[in-house]
């Protein structure tokens, strides 16, 4: 009897505290909460990638739930972020783009290889989403595709930038090219080798390749170090695999340049190559300490913090969800109408919050190369790395 | 062509050592230890750990990578592979069991030490340039340390009495049951020493390719591999597994760089034709 009772004591004050929480609760709520998806690669050796994406978006949300969210219309938002890895798989990735859709999202980063950016694309269109790949195929962003926008700069545009300042200033003559044998990789390669021989450039080797998992590169480069080219080109070459190519051409003899057209890590670098990397030239992120400003600043001291080591292709990465996030609140119409969306991307203008310039701009590019604008204006930062830190050689913009 | 032999040998050398350990396992256990390659990946981690971050001399780092290994793998052993052995006649069970380890490995990897690649500052500078071939002074030292512990394991293997007891329990389990060996301490100690052996190479490459927390799948799969050509359980047979994937790589890349990434393709290939003919391998054991 006593125990009957002391358990109904339990339950009817169990009841009042609940009913007391529930009642007071819409005075303390917190904001209704919008999800912007990611479906990338965050394991396996092309996992820096995707990570870095997650790691931008998570920090850039904290940021901005921290001070109190994100006002859009009339309404504030938290954001959450919801992250799928595909592992670099094409067939997950659909997955993850169903998994995106089936909660109700419209917005999503990634993914950020070919294969995969490219087996998304039906069910993004089916289910009005707008997605940020970090791919290059131009079939993507050209029409009738009007769902992807390019999170970055590509190698057909920044290739031949880097040709030409190397043909003009550094008097590169021959050019080689190695490619992991991957689409990415392979279809980056190609679009190199078709820039270097517009700019009259002589390509004295387009047909090297090793598989992706390599772990001693001498035997990969040991041919073309014999073929002394003035440049080496490494075609969308993974962040991890770079440091390893660059020791062993070195170590072998190379003397000539070395570049790649995707984005690498300082630290990686220094840690894998040492001395050796000094001079390897990449497109960096889109931010470098000349040009980044204070708002910058913080986000890499707050990533830093919370993860407890930056990555600086999050240079790039980060400006994904501020575009979103921007574009949103240019047209609210566009949270559950991505057409509303595709609308403002023309016309879409705002200020740069990661640029020291007060005229820089987000805004929405792609023209020239997909005859619509679905590529994201970022900075196109050519970097040169050197003891330990990338230095700028030039920047340039993309039309 | 005298520096693609040179790669080739180098190659080997190091494949050599990472077959070692998974035919060990193998050969005692019956076990197909899918999680080799991330046991590798993990000595390569406590090497970077002890001399690229807290700058503790090499040797140290390389004694903490076996240790470290070591100790995972006579406790995988003993709390994971042992319990089910027992209780399951099936080989799936074991397989199954390894490749969830592989994944348990992976994702704590992923976790502890991050997505970036890793690398060490060099253990020796300078390169030996002798106008025909090229080879870094570390990678010498490196091929000769591996050499050095594939002759000292050989040694351990034939002359010690753990070497003895491993090789009876490798050729007859019950046999040497019945001659009174301790089958669940010499199990236990030579899944410690394979899973040792597998963090002494990542420890001793990490130096010269650095590591990082996806190439752990690839190893496993070329270490099989190896396993394969030189033939499954025989210790000599990895060695010359290692050998022949080192120069054909080697070998395969300086001929074939002109036609694209063919150079597996052709490996592969002609490793089917090969199993075909000798399913066994080169010195594939009759037994088991």
């Amino acid at each position: 009897m006593a125990n009957r009772r002391s358990a109904l004591t339990f339950l009817g004050a169990a009841s009042a505290i609940a009913l007391t929480a529930a009642l007071a609760l819409p005075a303390f709520a917190a904001n209704p909460v919008l999800k912007i998806g990611f479906v990338g690669v965050t394991s396996g050796p092309a996992a820096a990638w995707g990570t870095s994406n997650v790691r931008s978006m998570e920090t850039l949300a904290d940021m901005w739930n921290a001070a109190g969210g994100v006002t859009i219309g009339d309404v504030t938002y938290d954001l959450d972020i919801v992250t799928f890895d595909d592992q670099k798989d094409p067939k997950l990735a659909i997955q993850g783009m169903e998994k995106m859709a089936q909660e109700g999202i419209h917005y999503v980063v990634g993914p950020n290889v070919d294969d995969g950016a490219a087996a998304v694309r039906p069910v993004a269109e089916k289910n009005n989403i707008i997605y940020f790949p970090y791919a290059f195929p131009k079939e993507l962003y050209t029409a009738p595709a009007s769902n992807a926008v390019l999170g970055m700069i590509a190698n057909y545009q920044s290739g031949p930038a880097i040709y030409k300042y190397l043909q003009d200033n550094k008097g590169v003559k021959t050019v080689a090219f190695l490619a992991a044998n991957e689409s990415d990789p392979l279809s980056q390669r190609d679009g190199g080798v078709a820039a270097a021989k517009a700019l009259g450039l002589e390509v004295v080797a387009d047909q090297d390749t090793y598989a992706n998992d390599t772990t001693d590169f001498s035997p990969v480069v040991t041919p073309i170090v014999g073929l002394k080219p003035d440049l080496l080109v490494l075609s969308g070459v993974a962040p991890a695999n770079a440091p390893l190519i660059i020791r062993a051409a070195r170590e072998l003899g190379y003397t000539g340049l070395i570049s790649t057209e995707t984005a690498q890590d300082a630290a990686v670098l220094k840690e894998g190559a040492g001395d050796l990397a000094n001079g390897f030239i990449s497109v960096g992120g889109a931010s470098t300490p000349e040009i980044r400003s204070d708002e910058m600043v913080k986000f890499i001291e707050t990533y830093t913090a919370k993860f407890g080591e930056y990555n600086d292709e999050s240079n790039t990465k980060v400006y994904a969800l501020q575009y979103i996030i921007d574009t949103l609140k240019a047209n609210p119409a566009a949270l559950e109408n991505v057409d509303e969306f595709k609308k403002t991307i023309d016309g879409f203008s705002a200020p740069n919050p990661y640029l020291k310039d007060p005229e820089a701009k987000l805004s929405y590019v792609g023209s020239t190369s997909f005859g619509q604008k679905r590529q994201l204006a970022v900075p196109m930062v050519v970097n040169e790395y050197q003891n330990g830190e990338f230095v700028t050689l030039f920047v340039g913009q993309v039309d | 062509m005298e520096q693609v032999l040179v790669n080739g040998l180098y190659l080997g050398a190091q494949y050599a050592l990472i077959a070692l350990g998974l035919t060990l396992i193998f050969a005692l256990m019956n076990v197909l230890n899918f999680a080799h390659g991330q046991m590798y990946v993990l000595g390569g981690f406590v090497t970077y750990t002890v001399y690229g971050q807290w700058h503790l001399p090499f040797p140290v780092a390389l004694v903490a990578s076996a240790v470290s290994l070591a100790l995972i793998g006579a406790l995988l052993e003993k709390f994971l592979f042992r319990p089910v052995i027992r209780r399951s006649k099936r080989d799936e069970s074991t397989m199954l069991l390894a490749a969830a380890v592989a994944f348990l490995f992976d994702a704590i990897i992923l976790l502890v030490f991050g997505e970036k690649g890793r690398g060490v500052p060099k253990i020796l500078n300078g390169v030996l340039n002798t106008g025909t071939i090229v080879i870094p002074y570390d990678r010498i030292l490196v091929a000769a340390l591996a050499v050095v512990f594939i002759a000292g394991f050989m040694a351990f293997m034939q002359f010690s009495k753990p070497g003895r007891a491993m090789r009876a329990l490798a050729q007859d389990r019950t046999a040497a049951q019945l001659m009174g060996v301790n089958v669940n301490r010499y199990s236990n100690f030579g899944f410690a020493l394979g899973a040792l052996l597998a963090g002494l190479v990542g420890g001793l490459l990490v130096a010269i390719v650095g590591v990082n927390s996806g190439i752990g799948g690839a190893i496993s799969t070329k270490a099989f591999l190896m396993v394969m050509i030189g033939g499954a359980g025989v210790v000599g047979g990895a060695i010359a597994g290692g050998l022949v994937l080192g120069m054909l790589e080697a070998v395969g890349l300086t001929v074939l760089h002109a036609y694209g990434d063919i150079t597996y393709l052709v490996i592969f290939a002609s490793l089917m034709i090969f199993l075909a003919i000798r399913p066994n391998g080169l010195m594939g054991k009759p037994w088991g």
